[in-house]
């Protein structure tokens, strides 16, 4: 009976260790993609597999709240896929624990792609310490969304340009507003908002090469002022985004006539909105003070490869792939995610999408958040204090002080690393 | 050797197995956790296990330091000294009165009482966010049908932590009220017989009898729930992510926020450390009292 049991063991153990065995003959990529990229990429990707057999590429699609910890948990489980999508305001922080493949070699040998064929904001949010840890996949930044009969109605000539007139056609649009309803929606609970105007103002929102917070000094200190003055008018109702049962309802009634947000919600507003309304809004870049510049956030998520992958070649190869005009416009036809790649907005389906336009304008004028580990954890913090601000619990001044406290205890560390860093020769 | 230190030494022997699992997955994990928050382990820490460096107390001077963690201290008890009885009161009645001898269809309204329980808290919270919606929600038209005003359930700081604790209330009073029935079940209806005999009223037989009858049930239940609350952490989770300005923060909550958002698993891990002190301390009082009164 025990030798049976023996034999059995010995039998599964050679058997476990052949497949492993045959698996390595055949070599397979693993790509892991995020919510909807997951869903299309091994469509995309077929054509690369027929050229690149006997190859075989995994998709393993990750759900996008979980894919942070995932990631970092793969990391430090020795799991970590050959070739990923991150987010690219993660680049710093998978970068400062090794966990990114620099691609400066590649990238300066390559024939298919060139840094001059990206937005220049978008590959600039890849590059950490002057290394490149990942190629700009899609973009995205925040741009004004707005109802155009309710601003003509409000007479508004058209979207504003500077924040003078943006403030002229909110007060407008409030006083047309219908009661309970406002000129403009902020969710509380969203840091772009008050970050992005900080930037306009070229507040570089930390100092001394990220060992501090910056918040207190003039330029992010008028830009916050700035902004909680636009709930303090009442031009903005004071909701965060739970609070916001739907959308795109309150919007088709007009309960607000602009709201600043992000490119997913181009398909959103398309499939949702009542269709009576789809002559009725469209996009505009953003409004940036006289004195600073019409900026918005670099986002989007790029490609990287991890530093652990066995087939750094194919990961590359594949990354040159989906990199390719024709591969990225036929991505966006597929998931609405806006090309990394510019001539990629030549295809029809881009060139002549109204609501578009504005993005395009936009992505020429971005800047990314410091590129520092901790940068989404004190993006977390401004968007707190600024709540705070804005349902009075605490002055602007207590908040941007208590903002700069915070913001350099999440540095402590990496203060010490520098430091030591610095010690060492 | 004696028979006794024989037997002594099979009883080690026997609880050997149970003893190793024990200390594999219960008392290491929580020393390690204790070891942790004496480290800075951060999100560095993972590229570079070189940066790890002893800093003693200092997590735990910072947590007592740290506003947001006063404020999840705070939310947290209060969630248990108002959840607690909001929770037991309702259980209490629905046992009695699932378990009364004129109800109709009790396994019927046993079933309805219990569902809360068993249904996803993810699929619970879509509903409840319905109810508590400002404008649309059906609790502020009954509000408004009686002349009162609209009430922001899950916008406004002072309303949010109550709108946790209803449906927190809502959710777990089913389980509480499952046990009780099965202790009212239990008891012996000679007691009851004897006592109507004896001319007392059913108010009476209530406080005499039953209420005495059920003690330890009740505490059973209150200990459970109690400990339970004090890990408040799926219900604002899904609702309000902790918000609107942390006044739903629990202390739960903000360990995971700490731990695997921001990978500071030091300062999680004395989060981790001082909840359970505190869910030890309860524990331990509530089973001196316990023993004080079974004396």
């Amino acid at each position: 009976m025990r030798k049976a049991a023996f034999a059995a063991f010995v039998g599964a153990t050679a058997w476990i260790a052949a497949s492993c065995t045959a698996r390595r003959s055949t070599p397979t990529l693993t790509v892991w993609a995020l919510g909807r990229e997951g869903e299309v990429l091994p469509e995309l990707i077929s054509d690369f597999e027929r050229a690149h057999a006997p190859l075989k590429v995994v998709v393993q699609q990750i759900p996008w709240t979980a894919a942070h910890e995932k990631l970092l948990t793969a990391y430090v489980g020795e799991s970590m896929p050959d070739l990923m999508e991150i987010g690219n305001t993660w680049v710093p922080e998978f970068a400062a624990i090794r966990a990114l493949r620099p691609l400066d070699r590649e990238a300066a040998s390559s024939k298919a792609l060139a840094p001059g064929d990206f937005f220049p904001g978008a590959w600039d949010t890849n590059v950490v310490e002057g290394r490149l840890y990942g190629i700009p996949w899609y973009v995205d930044t925040r741009v004004l969304f707005y109802r155009t009969d309710l601003l003509a109605r409000a007479g508004v000539a058209g979207p504003p340009r500077t924040w003078t007139e943006w403030i002229a056609a909110l007060r407008k649009l409030k006083a047309a507003a219908p009661p309970g309803g406002f000129a403009i929606l902020l969710p509380t609970d969203e840091w772009a908002q008050p970050i992005i105007l900080g930037m306009q103002l070229r507040s570089g929102l930390l100092r001394d090469d990220g060992r501090y917070g910056d918040f207190g000094a003039a330029p992010f200190r008028r830009a916050f002022g700035f902004y909680i003055d636009l709930f303090r008018d009442g031009f903005a109702p004071a909701v965060s985004n739970v609070q916001i049962a739907n959308v795109y309802d309150q919007f088709a009634r007009g309960d607000f006539a602009m709201y600043i947000t992000g490119p997913w919600n181009l398909g959103e507003f398309r499939r949702r909105l009542p269709p009576a309304l789809a002559s009725r809004w469209t996009t505009a870049p953003l409004p940036g003070p006289e004195d600073g510049e019409a900026v918005s956030i670099a986002g989007g998520a790029s490609l990287a490869v991890s530093a652990s992958t066995k087939h750094p070649a194919e990961a590359w190869q594949l990354v040159e792939f989906l990199s390719r005009a024709a591969i990225q416009s036929r991505f966006h036809d597929l998931t609405g995610d806006l090309p990394a790649r510019v001539d990629a907005w030549r295809t029809p389906a881009l060139a002549r999408d109204p609501e578009a336009r504005a993005f395009w304008d936009q992505l020429h004028r971005v800047r990314p958040l410091p590129k520092v580990p901790e940068c989404e954890h004190i993006a977390r913090k401004v968007a707190e204090y600024a709540e705070m601000a804005i349902r009075g619990k605490m002055t602007t001044g207590a908040a941007l002080a208590a903002l700069d406290r915070d913001t350099d205890r999440i540095l402590e560390k990496r203060r010490d690393l520098l430091a030591r860093r610095k010690a060492r020769p | 050797m004696s028979a006794g230190t024989r037997n002594t030494r099979f009883g080690w022997v026997f609880a050997a197995p149970a003893l190793l699992v024990i200390g594999i997955f219960f008392l290491l994990p929580i020393a390690a956790g204790l070891v942790l928050s004496l480290v800075n382990f951060d999100i560095y820490s993972i590229g570079d296990p070189s940066t790890i460096r002893f800093i003693g107390p200092r997590h735990y001077a910072a947590l007592f330091r740290d506003p947001a963690f006063g404020q999840a201290l705070r939310n947290t008890l209060l969630f248990v000294v108002v959840g607690l009885p909001l929770t037991l009161l309702p259980a209490l009645g629905a046992a009695l009165l699932v378990n009364a001898r004129l109800t109709r269809f009790p396994s019927l309204f046993r079933t309805v009482f219990f569902a809360p329980v068993v249904t996803t808290l993810v699929a619970v919270a879509v509903v409840w966010r319905a109810l508590y919606h400002p404008r649309f929600g059906l609790i502020n038209h009954a509000l408004a049908f009686v002349h009162l005003r609209p009430i922001d359930w899950l916008g406004d700081p002072r309303w949010a932590l109550p709108a946790i604790i209803l449906l927190a209330s809502w959710k777990n009073f089913g389980y509480d009220m499952v046990i009780l029935v099965a202790a009212l079940k239990n008891m012996n209806p000679e007691v009851f017989e004897a006592a109507r005999i004896d001319g007392a009223s059913s108010f009476r037989q209530f406080f005499h009898i039953t209420l005495p009858l059920l003690r330890p049930a009740l505490l059973f239940v209150a200990f459970i729930t109690a400990v339970g609350y004090f890990q408040l952490f799926a219900e604002p989770y899904v609702m309000t992510l902790g918000g609107p300005l942390n006044s739903t923060l629990s202390v739960a909550l903000m360990m995971y926020r700490e731990g695997f958002r921001w990978w500071n698993l030091g300062y999680a891990a004395a989060i981790a450390v001082v909840l359970f002190a505190i869910i030890l301390a309860v524990s331990l009082a509530g089973y001196a009292l316990q023993r004080r009164r079974e004396l």
